[in-house]
């Protein structure tokens, strides 16, 4: 009666009815309520220190660069690691496996997002420091800031079904988070003053596109229009598309980081043996 | 019947499971033995599709692939080592289970005989291991499976518990359920299995009813059968069609041949 019935249900609402009950699970670890709180903390002391106007935004931006990739990426995969008994349950379930990796992406990734999103917005609305000068920029934050969860929990997705060990994997989305947001500016301008006398431009783009909290601090610093802070490859970046075409072409790039390790995740979840 | 038509699994160069044939019967306990590392953990995973094998086929009664998600809308499981997400609550967890199988009316009576449902509301974190192990047990029977997968079922249950979970068991096996059981309790697989499939080196050298392998073995216990199987050697044992003659009314396929 069950089993003959099922293909009538789409994968989407199995998917759906994981996501639901994972993200319910993820609300209430306290890591993530702490995150939030942390996050709105951060944001809340800035704009005592820095004021109400976009110099508030740029200090954020940089514990936002910092923080949401590390959460996203590092307790992410732990939280992984900590389900991965009570996913093999659900696989020995009569739900598709692409069904069920969607379902569990969502439902650790959309916890997140919100946790992001409240975290930052909560002390810009309390303090009223919502204003036509910062809401534009605020909004973009906001955005980019979810975008950076959904690109980082694909990773974390990417290496906790990759990676069995989960202190191999931990230790890896660990190495991944630093490399990505600690060296790899330093890396890139190392290279680009040894090579100084090449047309580097390109090279350097490229190097701007491989890395996602790039790809979102230049967003964000082009909206602001803060040069000093951009880093070698968005100078480049901006010299190239300019400050108008800038942040429509790295959102598109971004996407595409959160497309292609939720592919990857997927197709790997899809056929490994657990 | 659920059939598993020569199964491979290598991982790397470790040749896991060498070509598994087995035929489990519907109504009767099977229980899968062998030493460590013979495979029997690999060939569970592959009967409930969470390891692809490399080579042959499972197929449930309807003569579906358990590979395809409908194939385990009649497999029931229960892990040796229950594990939920902790901030949901048991009824929460029921839910989601349930609404994964939306046309199943889901069956209580192991709930309400376990007397669950007073923990139900208690997020799993608060539950005990006894409790939980429950709860998977719950799990398993929930859905009115025709095929239940136990591993290690009753390790965690108390007494009272572990007894009303081999009456569930019991139960289950009159009204036609398969069930695929995995212990290291020889007391245990004394009581509840009809049949005895000996893994070993990732071949089945025995499969067949409890008192075949005795008059096998010529062993009086079940230890005593299975500790005869373990060991290497050293000449031939019976040829399947000797062993067909003499013990007569045993299908051919449920004996493998030379042992090995």
């Amino acid at each position: 009666m069950s089993a003959l019935a099922l293909p009538q249900h789409s994968a989407f609402a199995l998917a759906r009815v994981v996501a639901t009950h994972q993200s319910r699970d993820v609300m209430r670890k306290r890591w993530v309520l702490a995150y939030g709180l942390g996050l709105a903390a951060s944001g809340d002391i800035l704009l005592r220190l820095a004021g109400n106007g976009p110099s508030a935004l740029v200090s954020l931006l940089n514990v936002v660069l910092l923080l949401v990739p590390l959460i996203s990426l590092v307790l992410g995969a732990a939280a992984l690691y900590g389900a991965r008994d009570f996913t093999e349950l659900l696989l020995a379930q009569p739900i598709p496996r692409r069904a069920l990796f969607l379902g569990l992406y969502l439902g650790l990734t959309l916890p997140l997002m919100a946790a992001t999103v409240i975290g930052i917005a909560l002390p810009f609305a309390l303090e009223r420091a919502i204003t036509a000068d910062t809401g534009p920029t605020l909004l973009l934050m906001l955005l980019v800031s979810a975008l950076l969860v959904g690109v980082f929990t694909a990773l974390a997705f990417v290496v906790t079904v990759r990676v069995t060990d989960r202190a191999r994997g931990l230790g890896a989305a660990i190495l991944t988070w630093l490399a990505m947001g600690v060296l790899y500016d330093g890396v890139v301008l190392a290279m680009a003053t040894a090579f100084n006398a090449w047309p580097i431009e390109r090279p350097m783009l490229l190097a701007m596109l491989l890395n996602p909290i790039d790809l979102a601090r230049t967003i964000l610093l082009l909206r602001l229009d803060v040069a000093a802070l951009m880093g070698y490859t968005g100078a480049v970046f901006r010299l190239v598309f300019g400050s108008a075409a800038g942040p429509g072409i790295a959102l598109l790039a971004l996407a595409v980081w959160l497309v292609v390790p939720l592919w990857l995740g997927a197709r790997t979840f899809d056929r490994k043996d657990f | 019947m659920i059939h598993l038509s020569n199964v491979r699994k290598r991982f790397g160069s470790s040749d896991v499971l060498r070509g598994v044939e087995l035929a489990l019967t519907p109504g009767r306990v099977t229980a899968v033995v062998g030493p460590n590392a013979a495979g029997k953990s690999t060939m569970i995973r592959c009967i409930l599709g969470l390891t692809r094998p490399d080579g042959g086929r499972i197929t449930m009664p309807d003569g579906r692939d358990v590979s395809e998600p409908a194939a385990r809308a009649s497999i029931g499981y229960m892990p040796q080592l229950p594990s939920f997400p902790a901030n949901l609550t048991g009824n929460e967890v029921l839910d989601m289970l349930d609404a994964l199988r939306p046309d199943v009316t889901p069956d209580d009576s192991l709930l309400r005989r376990f007397d669950l449902q007073p923990e139900l509301d208690k997020p799993v974190r608060a539950l005990s291991g006894g409790t939980r192990q429950k709860l998977s047990a719950v799990i398993a029977f929930r859905y009115r499976p025709r095929l239940l997968v136990l591993d290690e079922p009753t390790a965690g249950l108390d007494p009272l518990a572990s007894s009303v979970f081999k009456t569930a068991i019991t139960e289950a096996r009159t009204t036609g359920v398969t069930v695929l059981l995995t212990t290291h309790v020889i007391a245990e697989l004394g009581a509840l299995a009809d049949e005895v499939a000996f893994l070993i080196e990732g071949v089945i050298r025995f499969a067949g009813p409890v008192e075949t392998l005795l008059q096998v073995t010529g062993a009086t216990t079940l230890d005593a059968a299975l500790a005869t199987l373990m060991q290497p050697r050293r000449q031939p044992l019976p040829d399947a069609s000797l062993l067909y003659g003499r013990l007569g009314g045993v299908s051919a396929p449920r004996l493998r041949g030379a042992f090995a």
